[in-house]
């Protein structure tokens, strides 16, 4: 069967891109903020105000003549990333793993020479990979160490949480893994693997690469089924601050775990795709609609983690098929979905 | 909620404004909906000669008259030197007068009518008030037999209307009394019959005149005008055809004029007669009512594209077709979620479509697009910026596009000539923006999004070059209000895509899980 119904996908609660750009984006996410996250040095520099811990900047890079300064700029660094400040979508991003000789190492283990990075440098700032074209500037931060939990989870890449959080309240959570399909890219079209976490606890759902579920990761076999992502109630309250600090109220918020120094922000994203649902195996809709109908928005990001992991924790697992004790959300879900 | 309230209120009023202007152009000005509807155009000329005699001469000329059932496109007038002017421009009686102080030899004065008939379906009838009967002199013969014809024809009638058919049909008869054949004088001409039938009429106290006109056949040369009878029968006035006494205006019967008066005087000239010629044109409809409405001044028309240069209008022609394609787009996107390189890119290369033609156009396409590919990923080795390596695609566009009108004239292929008619900007930015998308999202992205953009832009060329869409979307620019409805309403569509129903085909199945 190639095509589901209509009436299958309205019964989950999954949310299409029509009504995400109408009711989620065009409705929560004032255009004039968009800067915030769309900017990736401004995210940064919000962020460090606000506590929210992110990766270290090396360096930037502005103008055209300053390419030439690329080789002392990187020398003090053995590993690190460059990434467009403006891109989207993980376009870009230039990984460095190690630096030798003049040479420099991908994840892949395939040496650039300078100049490779120096072209690269030049086609951001042109504005290649920045949204319409326009013109960019490079960022050039530390590379994150991962964490030993997701050590066999992920090809070359390093593993990101995408958090989706809703007026404040993160609503769904999706661990993207990159594979050897996706050339260590954490892009589900791409062939990524997409796990759905449970909000209530950090344990892996459901996973998905290319939209069909899979139960181990397919480049190193590793199953799902003991998947938890450490660190969650720290990471939960890092998402939700995001929203104090950009005013978005439909945010995708994109998250690494350092070895060293624990969960650290990304990315934001003010535009975050719907594939979260297949993932997890759930749709957006009743979420919404859970948030939408409080009265007020609490303050305190912790008390809306709690709310959050209270109810929009998982009925079943679908990776560890088991009732979870949790009659609270079990009713509240049930009457959500009548 | 609010918001859409408001928007749902200017939907239905952009609608309404479309709509009712779309009604009162169609029903009002009467322009059709189809562009298949023609009208029969007969242009009729009168050629008038005469001898002049070397005095001053003054021709005075009847022209028909307008009646409402008729729209006179174009009158004309034309005769060597001759001083011109209207005489009369009663609608019934109208006249034309050409003079000149001295002429000398033949001297021809032309007359030219364009008209056709429209579909106001108002029956013209004469209002004017009859003349009572003027008795004839006629000499004792004469009388007696038509005395003694007129009460043998009224024993046999009830009113006026059956007595006079009865009276053309006695006089016609084939086979003749005594009296009839006295009366009749079959030697004598149309005119004598006419006479004849108004005296016969006059005598019995009927109000009659004669009315002269014109059948309407096409490729007819050399024609005269044929007279007919009309009666006044107390009420209105009914036509007669003199030869067979039916009543009542033939269906391709143009009346020139109606009375006694002379169709033609010439003073100062010798050996007059007119003889006309009769063509007939067919038009579309939508040209004549155009040409009508700019005559009268129609303001929905005179402030149109209509008022436009016609090279100008041919452009618009184009541009008015640009909704539609936006429309077509709009749909693939919202209501099917097919993916484009660029938003409106397809309606670019439809455009170009239009021009070259389905087949061509998307092979040529195809060649310069792989091509422009080819040669761009040798160009991302160059390490160029960004603004440089484009411009340099567009070198390489024009190029390529150049090679093809080259060779393909040379292997006499002139369809491909067309290719100029790319966008060339546009294609360089479509090479660009797809090997960009190849290096970084891989061929299939590329070729996901170069397929969806060419199924819509095929559709929108499918759309934009039906013959009914561009007929409607240059006679009716309000249509435009109506399409702007559309896309307002289209706009608020929160529903799923159809592609999004194969996105999320896995939620449909139910989940290993769930047998347990």
């Amino acid at each position: 069967m190639f095509l589901t119904s209509v009436k299958r996908l309205r019964s989950m609660g999954i949310i299409g891109m029509n009504q995400r750009n109408f009711g989620l984006i065009g409705r929560y996410n004032p255009r004039h903020l968009y800067p915030l996250v769309d900017d990736k040095l401004k995210t940064k520099r919000l962020a460090q105000e606000a506590g929210i811990t992110v990766p270290r900047l090396l360096g930037t890079v502005h103008y055209q003549h300053d390419v030439r300064r690329l080789k002392d700029m990187l020398s003090a660094y053995n590993q690190f990333v460059i990434k467009p400040v403006k891109g989207s979508g993980g376009k870009g991003i230039l990984v460095i793993t190690e630096q030798d000789h003049n040479l420099y190492y991908k994840p892949s283990g395939d040496a650039v020479k300078l100049s490779h990075i120096e072209r690269h440098v030049s086609n951001i700032l042109s504005g290649l990979h920045s949204l319409g074209g326009k013109p960019d500037a490079v960022m050039i931060e530390s590379l994150i160490q991962i964490d030993p939990v997701f050590e066999d989870y992920s090809y070359e890449g390093i593993p990101d949480l995408r958090v989706i959080v809703l007026q404040g309240y993160p609503i769904m959570a999706m661990l993207r893994l990159a594979t050897h399909a996706s050339d260590g890219r954490a892009n589900l079209h791409q062939g990524a693997v997409g796990v759905g976490i449970d909000i209530g606890t950090g344990e892996a759902l459901h996973a998905v690469q290319y939209g069909d579920p899979v139960y181990f990761h397919p480049d190193t076999r590793k199953p799902f089924s003991n998947l938890t992502v450490p660190h969650w109630d720290k990471l939960l309250e890092l998402a939700a601050a995001c929203y104090e600090m950009t005013g978005l109220g439909y945010l995708g918020v994109d998250i690494v775990l350092d070895r060293d120094q624990g969960p650290m922000i990304i990315e934001l994203n003010a535009r975050p795709g719907l594939s979260i649902q297949v993932a997890n195996f759930a749709g957006l809709a009743p979420r919404v609609a859970a948030v939408e109908a409080l009265e007020s928005i609490d303050p305190d990001p912790q008390s809306r983690v709690q709310f959050s992991k209270r109810n929009f924790a998982a009925v079943r697992n679908l990776i560890r098929p088991r009732r979870r004790a949790n009659p609270i959300a079990f009713t509240l879900l049930a009457a959500k979905t009548d | 909620m609010q918001a859409s309230a408001r928007l749902y209120t200017v939907v239905i009023l952009i609608l309404f404004t479309g709509i009712g202007l779309i009604l009162y152009k169609h029903l009002i000005l009467g322009f059709p909906l189809m562009p298949d509807e023609k009208k029969f155009v007969w242009t009729i000329e009168a050629k008038i000669d005469f001898q002049a005699t070397g005095e001053p001469v003054i021709v005075s000329f009847a022209l028909p008259p307008k009646e409402p059932r008729l729209t006179f496109m174009e009158e004309d007038f034309a005769s060597s030197d001759y001083g011109f002017s209207e005489l009369s421009s009663d609608e019934e009686q109208r006249r034309v007068q050409w003079s000149k102080r001295s002429a000398q030899g033949a001297q021809t004065a032309y007359y030219r009518l364009s008209v056709y008939e429209n579909d106001k379906l108002i029956e013209s009838q004469p209002s004017d008030d009859p003349l009572p009967p003027q008795k004839p002199e006629l000499d004792e013969v004469f009388l007696t037999a038509s005395l003694t014809l007129l009460e043998t024809v009224r024993a046999k009638s009830a009113n006026p209307e059956i007595f006079t058919r009865e009276l053309i049909q006695t006089l016609n008869s084939p086979s003749p009394n005594q009296n009839q054949r006295l009366l009749r004088n079959d030697k004598a001409g149309e005119n004598y019959k006419t006479d004849l039938i108004l005296n016969l009429l006059a005598l019995e106290g009927i109000s009659a005149r004669v009315v002269r006109g014109l059948f309407l056949e096409d490729g007819r040369r050399r024609q005269s005008l044929t007279n007919f009878v009309e009666i006044h029968d107390g009420q209105k006035w009914i036509l007669f055809d003199q030869n067979t006494g039916k009543s009542g205006k033939p269906g391709n019967f143009l009346i020139w004029q109606r009375g006694g008066q002379s169709l033609l005087d010439v003073i100062g000239g010798k050996n007059s007669q007119v003889s006309f010629s009769i063509i007939k044109n067919i038009h579309s409809t939508r040209n004549l009512v155009v040409n009508s409405g700019m005559h009268a001044q129609a303001g929905l028309i005179d402030f149109s594209i209509y008022s436009l240069p016609i090279e100008q209008q041919t452009a618009f022609k184009m541009i008015l077709l640009l909704p539609i394609g936006a429309l077509i787009v709009v749909i693939m996107r919202i209501l099917v979620g097919i993916r484009t390189s660029g938003t409106f890119m397809p309606i670019l290369i439809a455009l170009a479509l239009i021009q070259t033609t389905l087949v061509t156009g998307i092979v040529i396409f195809l060649i310069v697009v792989s091509t422009g590919l080819l040669i761009r990923s040798y160009l991302s080795r160059l390490n160029l910026l960004l603004v440089a390596r484009i411009s340099a695609v567009i070198i390489v566009v024009i190029t390529i596009i150049a090679s093809i009108s080259i060779i393909s004239h040379k292997l006499g292929l002139s369809q491909a000539l067309q290719v100029t008619f790319f966008p060339m900007i546009i294609l360089a930015w479509t090479i660009e923006r797809m090997s960009v998308l190849w290096e970084e999202d891989g061929p299939r992205e590329v070729f996901v999004q170069g397929a969806g953009s060419l199924l819509t832009a095929v559709i929108a060329y499918l759309f934009m070059t039906n013959r009914t869409v561009e007929y409607l979307t240059f006679n009716f620019p309000e249509l435009m209000l109506v399409n702007l409805a559309l896309i307002l309403i289209l706009g608020q569509y929160t529903g799923y895509r159809l592609t999004e129903l194969y996105r999320f085909h896995s939620m449909g199945r139910h989940h290993v899980s769930d047998k347990r």
